[in-house]
């Protein structure tokens, strides 16, 4: 590795992205936003790959970035559909509204 | 090659087609094909008579291993000797007739099909029972007639009376099968086999045992299983019970061949017996002591069949009397005969019942010699036969089993002369309150259907002739060689006086002055009570055995196994998982944000442990 960035900061800032996106998700009621949560650590994890993979000088990490990016970008075509399907239903986007199980 | 298993197949064919297909078929078709295969069967027997020439030793066909297991090796082999053949020609003769006769008494019933089915059944393992060449094939058999036994007493399934009479034929059967289990496993122990020809070679050698031996206990054992089967004191109680099945059956099993399966067995089992004096005095007293007893309940019974069920009772307790004193030849020799007049009897009784349409009770019977002429005479000679007339079939078997008796204790003789005066009597007795005097009933009687009086007319024959045609003692011989040949013709003019006594007796006590029997009954008093319930022997039972085993049922077995275990284990499981369920299901919120935290959670804990245990392996 040529430049004087090591591999653990890669590693630190992907875990920094990753438990970001778990609050996210965790934390914050709207739809929208949580989704976006998702993409975060998708991506977080898409950083490790790449950092692992360069670091090693085997090209399986970047594959599988690929794949996980196909997974999201589809992912991403299907959850705006349903958020936009559930908004037209119920006129909201707070996630703890739109559970219909009776506790 | 004979092919002996021809002959029980004829009758299970019958069994599977009218059983499977019978439901659609019109009566006459399954009739046909149960007579047809029971015919077919007795002709194949005929047959193989004729082939296997003089059987001075047995003809034995051996067709595979059913069970071998270390020195246990049971085969299923089929066997002919002289007394089997017997057997074989009593079964299938006896069982055709009556299978025709049936043909015509059920022609109004339900369940037509499942009768023949169950008829024919029934014959197939009679036919295994006296094959069978070793003691497990003969203890299928015997355990499948029992079946077809309690099947065909619980025919009329909507009558309460014919369900419990056919429980109680079954469950008193199976005390006597435990004492023939225990002895087939004493002799499976002691012998190694348990085929025929192999054990009694085995026990042949041996001495005579005084004193309590293995054989003894063997022999005492298997006499368990014959008082179950062939209805001995103290399990014959079932056997009365039994007439709730249709009369047919009543006449096949239940007098002609099942109840004399026990003394087959006794007789198969001569060698064992007679190498064991105290059982076969066992034997000898209990046959006299239930020939007396049912005797005496066979005087005060008013119904019909009931009356000729305590004859057959009496008359096998004669049957051990022979073989008790070792004169099995004249016990297969009244084994014979019985079914000759014991099936007619029946048969004729059930010809009465036809034609009164179902009354059984004598009191409302009488004058029927005019109306039913025919089943007056063919009962007519069942009835000298039974009485022990000079001529007839009873006379020789009953002289035979009485001057074995004289010789070996005189006054089993006597007693055996009283209950041929007793027999006597109730015979006459209930042919007189059917037959003569003014008829008594409300019913229009009449006269059976040539299908039905045929077969009795053919019985008719035999038992008159029966006993004279075929010396069955002199045929059995080489089997069974009679000891002594003394004919004491004063030892046979008592006993036939014996008879001709009864029957006056009963003539100048029911026809000539009817009002004779009412003022002994009341003279007598608590003993004519005592006899007409039979001694209570029900009622005995009934509390000391059927009582406690309800009640200990009751409380221990339902209300504390049954109810407290048992269902307590199930509840419990049902308790706990719902206990662990209404824990975990506050997880299932439908809170997406709690799942996520829950599986964060999750993962940091996998994570947490498994650093842990990277940290620990290095």
């Amino acid at each position: 590795m040529p430049s004087a960035v090591p591999l653990s900061w890669y590693l630190i800032l992907s875990a920094i992205l990753f438990c970001l996106g778990i609050a996210g998700f965790i934390f914050r009621r709207n739809i929208i936003t949580v989704f976006m949560s998702i993409e975060l650590m998708l991506n977080a994890v898409n950083l490790s790959f790449i950092a692992f993979s360069y670091q090693l000088r085997q090209v399986d990490g970047h594959i599988f970035s690929f794949f996980v990016m196909v997974v999201a970008a589809a992912e991403a075509a299907v959850g705006l559909a349903i958020i936009l399907t559930v908004f037209k239903n119920r006129a909201t986007l707070a996630i703890d509204d739109v559970s219909s199980m009776n506790n | 090659m004979q092919h002996l298993w021809l002959i029980p197949l004829f009758p299970f064919l019958g069994f599977l087609i009218n059983g499977l297909f019978g439901r659609k078929w019109p009566n006459s078709l399954v009739g046909a094909v149960a007579v047809g295969s029971v015919v077919a069967s007795f002709a194949w027997v005929v047959k193989v008579l004729l082939g296997v020439g003089e059987l001075e030793h047995a003809y034995v066909e051996r067709y595979f291993t059913w069970i071998q297991s270390g020195g246990v090796n049971i085969g299923v082999d089929l066997a002919v000797d002289r007394l089997t053949a017997v057997m074989l020609l009593v079964v299938t003769g006896i069982g055709s007739l009556i299978h025709i006769y049936a043909t015509g008494y059920m022609s109004h019933e339900g369940g037509f099909y499942r009768f023949f089915s169950y008829l024919n059944l029934f014959m197939f393992f009679m036919l295994t029972l006296v094959l069978g060449a070793n003691y497990l094939l003969l203890f299928v058999g015997w355990e499948g007639v029992g079946l077809c036994s309690y099947l065909l007493i619980g025919f009329y399934t909507l009558k309460k009376s014919a369900g419990d009479a056919a429980k109680k034929a079954f469950i008193v059967n199976r005390i006597g099968d435990f004492g023939f289990s225990l002895a087939m496993f004493l002799i499976m122990v002691n012998f190694g086999s348990l085929d025929f020809g192999t054990v009694m070679a085995k026990v042949a050698p041996l001495p005579v045992e005084q004193t309590m031996g293995i054989l003894t206990i063997i022999a005492l054992l298997l006499f368990v299983g014959a008082t179950g089967k062939s209805a001995q004191v103290p399990l014959y109680v079932w056997l009365p019970d039994a007439m709730e099945g249709p009369t047919p059956v009543s006449a096949l099993i239940h007098a002609a061949t099942m109840v004399t399966a026990g003394v087959y067995m006794t007789a198969r089992s001569a060698t064992i017996f007679t190498h064991a004096p105290m059982a076969m005095e066992v034997v000898a007293v209990v046959g006299v002591i239930t020939a007396v007893m049912a005797a005496t309940i066979g005087m005060t019974q008013f119904d019909l069949k009931k009356v000729f069920a305590y004859s057959t009772v009496s008359q096998l307790g004669y049957m051990f009397i022979a073989c008790g004193v070792g004169a099995f030849s004249a016990g297969i020799y009244h084994v014979v005969t019985h079914a000759f007049f014991k099936a007619l009897l029946f048969l004729g009784a059930g010809s009465v019942i036809h034609a009164l349409e179902g009354e059984q009770d004598m009191r409302h019977m009488g004058g029927l010699r005019k109306k039913i002429p025919i089943t007056f005479a063919v009962l007519c000679c069942a009835w000298v036969a039974i009485a022990g007339i000079p001529g007839t079939s009873g006379y020789f078997s009953k002289d035979a089993i009485l001057l074995a008796a004289h010789h070996h204790h005189p006054w089993m003789y006597w007693v055996g002369v009283i209950t041929a005066g007793m027999t006597a009597f109730y015979v006459s007795r209930s042919m007189f309150m059917t037959f003569w005097g003014e008829y008594r009933g409300h019913h229009h009687p009449h006269e059976s259907p040539a299908i039905m009086w045929v077969p009795l007319a053919i019985l008719a024959a035999l038992s008159l002739a029966g006993g004279k045609l075929f010396d069955v003692p002199h045929y059995l011989e080489p089997l069974f060689p009679m000891a002594h040949e003394e004919h004491d013709m004063t030892l046979v003019a008592i006993a036939s006086s014996a008879g001709f006594i009864g029957i006056g007796l009963a003539y100048f006590m029911y026809v000539l002055s009817p009002g004779i029997p009412k003022s002994i009954a009341a003279t007598l008093g608590p003993i004519y009570k005592l006899v007409y319930n039979k001694y209570f022997v029900d009622e005995v039972y009934d509390a000391t055995v059927v009582s406690p085993m309800v009640a200990g049922s009751r409380s221990v077995l339902w209300r504390v196994v049954d109810a407290g275990v048992i269902d307590g284990i199930v509840n419990g499981t049902g308790t706990v998982a719902r206990g662990i369920g209404s824990v975990l299901r506050t997880l299932q919120s439908g809170q997406i944000r709690s799942y996520a935290a829950w599986v964060t959670a999750g993962s940091v804990i996998v994570l947490v442990a498994l650093s842990f245990l990277a940290g620990g392996a290095q």
